[in-house]
């Protein structure tokens, strides 16, 4: 027998793309609006992206919920679906799931001071909090944004970061690993701007994105600081394949049962400081 | 209790009965000491005495292979359908251990947000368990966790007094099933003080397995996970998925996209996959976060005795003794558990 299963948990959503630009040679940024209204995420959350007849991948929400009417994914072409999405234009449609994932505990971090460090692709995910924070600034003390890539090419939301950069609520700096002959700012990595951030302890989050090699680094220097281990907040990557804690891929090697698509993938440092791999 | 009667000569009866209303599927011989849960129209073929099958009942609920999706690209807005293909099934001769499966994954497939595939494929079948009256083989830790009595999970439930089943009555389903075969008759006083003398016998000769108390397993395993007993079940490992692929509780899965030859229509697929396996838990970027096959194999074992504790309140392991009979390297479920109780002392 078949039947239609209309309240099915794998039924998709449709997007289209109704603005694209290429960032880098590998990323290319999506604006998405859904055919049947808002996606009513928070920061920190993801989304399954289906490309119809290739497959699907879970993508990080780039965009703030205060920016509405559409969303934005900022995607690197790493794989199988990724290269293909890099094909899609304006107008293209994609098959969407979500959001999922716990976000960033922003209640909790109202009235404090937040620092943000982002490492490469790091920035996507932690974007839809930092522009949150800009669109509700008045409930947050000092905020400091930290940005580090490879190169001065591979820096993400270039005509966004000079918005951060002017703003007196905000400091920014940034640093990058190798230079460029018309690049004046830091060189080095991201753990060297650190040092430089003023931390009171007892009113500081720090919000860490990056790949799994800048996580070790980053919480050491912040620890340094003493900065307690539940106000280093992260974002986990894992492939998450059903999004819905079931197919088992994003579970972390933890004593404890974590699946990073539904207990994250936001965790604090406390919660999953004994993961085998951040 | 609802305790009924059905002789042992009607048992064929019965399964003819039964398929007249729904496909009956039973353990069946395969020869070399090997069961599998095949379609059957009698009680002919099917094999009353069996040691656990090669794979457990959990494929008529959750398929190798299954649609989720199918869908239409023809037109600028794609168009989406959610499916479920079933079968009304009849499941006869469950043991205990896999009624506990069963049991698992009603949980994990039950938790929001719900997978409504398996919750409606399994509202369409009917299970009739059977009792173990002694152990299938070595290789079984069924009392390690309880499951060798059975606790629910079937419809119906026989147990072997040798002429014949007495039957437990579970659900109505079960109770309006027998009444519509005409074969049960109501239980005596002497039939039922018959299963009580051959469950009081089974206490005898069940006994755990192995030598740590179910209740310390948890404590175990929250400081096991730098233990150097992985290092040796990694060794052995060669990652070849039978472990996982053969539990009755294993349910992680992948899914894949097809489209058809018109290039317009296709369909979203789930299939199994394994934890075992090298590109499990890889991510595009690069980075394998279980890249070792130890990591993998203390990953199984954590999904088995750590993990579902916090979560579902139970053990994730039936006792069945699948994942040992099966593994190529000889890598015994029991003898890792001993092995981590012996470090722990």
């Amino acid at each position: 027998m078949k039947e239609e299963i209309i309240n099915s948990n794998w039924k998709l959503r449709k997007g289209e793309i109704i603005a694209v630009k290429q960032m880098t040679p590998t990323e290319r940024w999506f604006d998405i609006k859904l055919d049947d209204g808002e996606l009513d995420h928070e920061p920190g959350q993801f989304v399954q992206v289906e490309l119809f007849g290739i497959g699907e991948v879970p993508i990080s929400i780039c965009s703030s919920p205060t920016r509405k009417g559409s969303f934005e994914l900022c995607v690197r072409a790493a794989g199988r679906v990724t290269n293909e999405m890099h094909k899609l234009g304006k107008g293209d449609y994609v098959g969407i799931r979500g959001p999922f994932g716990k976000p960033f505990p922003v209640k909790v971090m109202v009235g404090n001071d937040l620092l943000f460090v982002a490492g490469g692709l790091g920035v996507a995910p932690l974007r839809s909090l930092i522009n949150y924070v800009m669109d509700n600034r008045k409930e947050f003390g000092k905020v400091d944004i930290l940005l580090g890539c490879r190169t001065p090419q591979d820096m993400l939301f270039g005509d966004e970061i000079p918005k951060w950069q002017k703003r007196l609520d905000v400091n920014f700096n940034c640093t990058v690993d190798r230079g460029a002959p018309d690049w004046t700012g830091n060189v080095g990595l991201i753990t060297t701007l650190i040092p430089g951030v003023t931390i009171i302890p007892d009113r500081t989050f720090a919000v860490v994105v990056g790949p799994p090699i800048m996580y070790k680094f980053v919480i050491n220097e912040l620890l340094n600081k003493d900065l307690p281990e539940r106000q280093i907040i992260l974002s986990l990557e894992r492939h998450m394949k059903c999004g819905m804690g079931k197919c088992g891929h994003c579970q972390i090697d933890h004593p404890k049962n974590y699946y990073c698509c539904k207990d994250g993938p936001t965790f604090s440092y406390e919660e999953v400081k004994e993961s085998k791999k951040l | 209790m609802n305790y009924r009667i059905l002789k042992k000569k009607d048992l064929d009866e019965f399964i003819k009965k039964l398929s007249r209303k729904m496909k009956v599927v039973a353990p069946v011989d395969k020869g070399y000491n090997q069961f599998a849960f095949e379609e059957v129209s009698s009680a002919e073929r099917i094999a009353l005495q069996y040691i656990p099958t090669i794979l457990p009942p959990k494929k008529y609920f959750m398929p190798q292979k299954e649609k989720i999706l199918d869908f239409d690209i023809s037109e600028k807005v794609p168009e989406d359908r959610a499916v479920i293909e079933y079968d009304k099934i009849a499941i006869f001769g469950i043991h205990t251990c896999d009624l506990a499966g069963i049991q698992c994954l009603n949980m994990v497939f039950n938790e929001r947000p719900r997978d409504y595939n398996y919750l409606t494929r399994k509202d369409h079948i009917f299970s009739v368990g059977l009792e173990c009256n002694d152990y299938c083989d070595g290789y079984a830790s069924c009392a390690l966790v309880n499951s060798h009595l059975p606790n629910g999970g079937y419809d119906l439930f026989l147990t072997d007094l040798g002429d014949r089943f007495i039957c437990h009555v579970n659900t109505q389903q079960g109770a309006d099933m027998a009444d519509f075969t005409g074969l049960f008759q109501n239980a005596s006083p002497r039939d039922l003080s018959d299963l009580d003398s051959l469950r009081e016998t089974k206490r005898k000769i069940f006994k755990n397995e192995v030598d740590v108390d179910a209740r310390q397993l948890p404590g175990l395993f929250e400081k096991a996970m730098e233990s150097p007993v992985w290092s040796q079940v990694g060794a052995k490992c060669v990652s070849c998925g039978n472990c996982t692929n053969v539990c009755p509780t294993c349910y992680c899965f992948d899914m894949f996209d097809q489209i058809n030859l018109d290039m317009k229509t296709g369909s979203r697929f789930r299939v199994w996959d394994s934890c075992q396996l090298e590109p499990f838990a890889k991510v595009a970027g690069g980075e394998n976060f279980r890249e070792e096959r130890l990591e993998r194999q203390r990953h199984r074992f954590y999904r088995k005795f750590k993990y579902p504790i916090e979560k579902y309140y139970r053990f994730f392991c039936t006792g069945c003794g699948r994942c040992t009979r099966t593994c190529m390297a000889k890598i015994s479920l029991k003898e890792t558990l001993n092995a981590l109780a012996k470090e722990s002392l």
